[in-house]
């Protein structure tokens, strides 16, 4: 927020509202993944189009998108939300309806309809990328090799050493359900019951001790990094710059990973809506969707993927998919704030 | 303003009549100016202080949402006794409401709204909404009751009709309850809810920021009566270093204290450098770390005011004290100690209300166990989007406040504060 006012300040500063009221915003999670959007979307569009986008970040969730809308005043114009998020800003109206016919068929001619994969067409959404949470160890910590399933990032006896989590229920109760032996496709089924929560509570108990909390994604390999946690939950795409740029000794598990979609979505109520709409159509397009292979999140057109080279493939969670399960979007949007207050209580426990 | 509004001196009713309408006006006059001096502040703090704290009290226990949304059903629900599920007019009315929300784009509010008082109703709702929108609006109105039931037979049990006839009160007192770790029970009895967590985090707040009072206190007053007892060229020396981390950005305050405690930080590398310790003890992500930095951010808060007092403190008195025969420790607790005691009560009551308050040094620093009520408020703020709650736990925060200074003045009295 502070630097949205300092750029609508100094937009002011140089008289320049006129300019100002144009800008389309365009906002998402920053990072290197918002440099990888920044060069592979936001930089060629403007390249062919001469539009000005102020290209901002945010942390995730609805709650900005629904102080604009109850304030009437609304400040994006295209936002990047996780599905798990996008239900509940879709069914509260604070982004809008598309219609997925305007969207250009793939550089190989393939229709929209079809080049996409099923989960990417939301009413409210376009797919943009396929992300995981997975978890990830320090070669040096462990001598035979590491923990290479979620029951031994819960196995304290045999992988002894800190476990960095992020603070929050999601992906914690899958996983902690998962190293309990339950099987992926029963997991949402019985975290919606009262013992199925209490079993995954009681198992998050055995390394309670253990757990170090974190915030962001951001924190997770710079945890890892310094020695902080032997072993951390993360993004996918965090821990792979870490190993590809830096040369990090991370090794990446994928067992039970815990994967989900990104779309780009319109707000409701932007008096931009033919531009953002005319931004969304570029950045879904075939070769944009492809660039997100830099931060090694998949790219959710089958056209995208068919550009990647094999190596990188292997990286991405579209080559994973069977090892992990899908995120409930719905059932979070069911019991995101009871379990999250039991989430709460249980860590003042 | 005092002086001003002060009734003419008794002279003043012996002038002539005239003379004395003149001085009326010229009162009178005074009053204005003086007022519109103050108006722009008058009007800051309505909009930028009263206001906002008006709306959020407001907010806690006044939520029209599904009134606003569904006023029928609400209406036709008033007369179900609770028991088994509502006629099949109330559910046709229902349906009628929610197609219309459905097509509104309304349906996820009134969903969010319903799931708070039953968890996982919210899809049922959605579901239902979505299934609906593609209904024929002559079918609905003739068997609405049918379709709702067959698109969900959550419909069927009473337990969803209730929490969509608790969420369409108005006015409520269910959020201060939730925030007191309280519930009502059907048939209106308050009992402690399942999840107990705000008081047990209020209590937790309360008490660290009395550890970090006595903490500032105990670093402070010494280094306050140094200062004060010094000549002023090293006061002034010693003031740069208190005045210094006051100047710099609280989130390079805290952010340093990071780099200090992290696992391989400053501290934990001396300490194995050391051979004080072999393994890296734990202190980022603790309260320890919440109440040390906490500590170092409020201190300056501590020791100005008691510097300022101490600077007014007459030295001859504990010379004459030490004259008269007085050993140092009592001259000073029955001399010394009394007489600074203003400034004293006004930095412990300034760092006390700021720490209880704290928000952004606990969610940095601060763990699980570091975390102080003012983070969950942010929780439901940002992330389970309650605000109703958050409103209900911050107005918590504020009568508590209002009652611990009512307290201090009761038993200490607020006339005793000084900042200088």
């Amino acid at each position: 927020m502070k630097h949205r006012s300092l750029l609508l300040a100094s937009a002011l500063a140089l008289g320049a509202q006129g300019a100002a009221a144009q800008d389309l915003t365009v906002t998402s999670f920053g990072g290197a993944y918002g440099a990888a959007q920044k060069e592979h979307m936001i930089d060629p569009y403007v390249a062919e189009t001469g539009a000005n986008i102020l290209f901002e970040d945010y942390g995730g969730g609805v709650a900005e998108m629904k102080a604009q809308s109850e304030s009437g005043n609304i400040q994006w114009d295209v936002v990047d939300i996780e599905v798990i998020d996008l239900e509940r800003a879709c069914s509260e109206g604070y982004v809008a309806v598309i219609d997925h016919s305007i969207l250009p068929p793939g550089d190989d001619g393939t229709p929209a309809e079809e080049d996409f994969i099923p989960e990417a067409l939301h009413e409210c959404g376009v797919g943009n990328i396929v992300w995981s949470v997975i978890f990830a160890h320090r070669e040096d910590a462990f001598a035979d090799g590491g923990p290479q399933t979620i029951a031994d990032f819960f196995d304290t006896e045999a992988f002894p050493g800190k476990r960095g989590l992020r603070k929050r229920p999601q992906v914690n109760m899958e996983w902690a359900l998962l190293a309990d032996g339950v099987a992926p496709e029963e997991v949402y089924e019985l975290l919606a019951t009262e013992e199925g929560q209490q079993r995954a509570f009681a198992k998050l108990d055995t390394i309670k001790d253990d757990i170090v909390w974190f915030d962001s994604w951001s924190q997770a390999p710079v945890l890892l990094n310094d020695g902080g946690a032997q072993m951390v939950q993360s993004a996918n795409g965090r821990i792979y710059a870490a190993i590809e740029d830096e040369d990090a000794p991370f090794t990446m598990v994928w067992d039970g990973h815990v994967y989900d979609l990104d779309v780009w979505s319109v707000m409701n109520g932007t008096d931009q809506e033919e531009a953002a709409l005319d931004f969304i159509k570029f950045a879904t397009r075939t070769v944009p969707l492809s660039g997100m292979q830099d931060v090694a999140y998949g790219p959710t057109r089958r056209s995208a993927q068919a550009l990647l080279p094999e190596e990188v493939k292997a990286n991405l969670p579209t080559a994973h998919l069977e090892e992990g399960i899908k995120a409930d979007g719905i059932f979070w949007a069911d019991y995101g704030e009871s379990l999250g207050e039991k989430f709460n209580e249980w860590l003042l426990q | 303003m005092a002086e001003i509004t002060a009734a003419p001196p008794r002279a003043a009713r012996r002038l002539a009549p005239e003379d004395a309408r003149n001085a009326a006006r010229e009162v009178r006059a005074q009053r204005l100016r003086a007022f519109l001096f103050v108006t722009p502040l008058l009007a800051f703090i309505l909009f930028a202080f009263v206001a906002p704290i008006a709306s959020m009290l407001f907010r806690s226990a006044y939520n029209p949402t599904v009134a606003d949304l569904v006023p029928a059903t609400l209406e036709a629900l008033e007369d179900w006794d609770g028991e088994a599920r509502p006629p099949d007019a109330v559910l046709t009315r229902f349906a009628v409401d929610l197609k219309r929300l459905a097509e509104e784009r309304t349906s996820g509010q009134l969903a969010e709204e319903v799931n708070r008082y039953l968890p996982g109703t919210s899809s049922v709702v959605k579901s239902t909404a979505r299934s609906l929108r593609r209904a024929d609006d002559a079918a609905l109105a003739e068997g609405g009751a049918n379709l709702l039931l067959e698109a969900d037979d959550a419909w069927g049990e009473p337990g969803i009709w209730r929490a969509l006839r608790k969420s369409g009160q108005v006015y409520t007192a269910s959020y201060y309850l939730t925030a007191l770790d309280l519930e009502m029970t059907r048939d209106g009895t308050i009992q402690p809810r399942d999840t107990q967590i705000y008081l047990k985090l209020y209590g937790k707040t309360l008490w660290m920021a009395l550890i970090i009072t006595v903490l500032t206190l105990v670093l402070g007053y010494p280094l306050a009566f140094h200062m004060a007892h010094s000549s002023t060229a090293h006061a002034n020396f010693l003031m740069v270093f208190v005045l210094l981390p006051f100047w710099t950005s609280l989130l390079v305050r805290t952010t340093s204290w990071i780099a200090l405690l992290q696992t391989n930080g400053v501290v934990n590398s001396t300490l194995i450098t050391l051979g004080l310790t072999r393994d890296p003890l734990e202190l980022l992500y603790t309260q320890f770390a919440t109440i040390i930095a906490m500590t170092h951010i409020l201190l300056p808060f501590m020791v100005l005011p008691l510097y300022s007092v101490m600077r007014g403190i007459d030295p001859s008195y504990m010379r004459a004290a030490m004259s008269l025969g007085s050993r140092p420790i009592p001259a000073f607790l029955r001399i010394y100690l009394p007489m600074s005691l203003p400034g004293l009560s006004a930095g412990a009551l300034l760092v006390f209300i700021i720490s209880v308050g704290y928000y952004i040094t606990p969610a940095l620093v601060g763990g699980t166990d570091g975390q102080m009520i003012s983070n969950i408020i942010a929780f439901h703020m940002q992330q389970s989007n309650n605000w109703e709650l958050a409103a209900a736990l911050g107005s918590l925060l504020l009568f508590l406040i209002v009652a611990l200074y009512w307290l201090y003045d009761r038993f200490v009295g607020a006339g005793n504060i000084k900042f200088g």
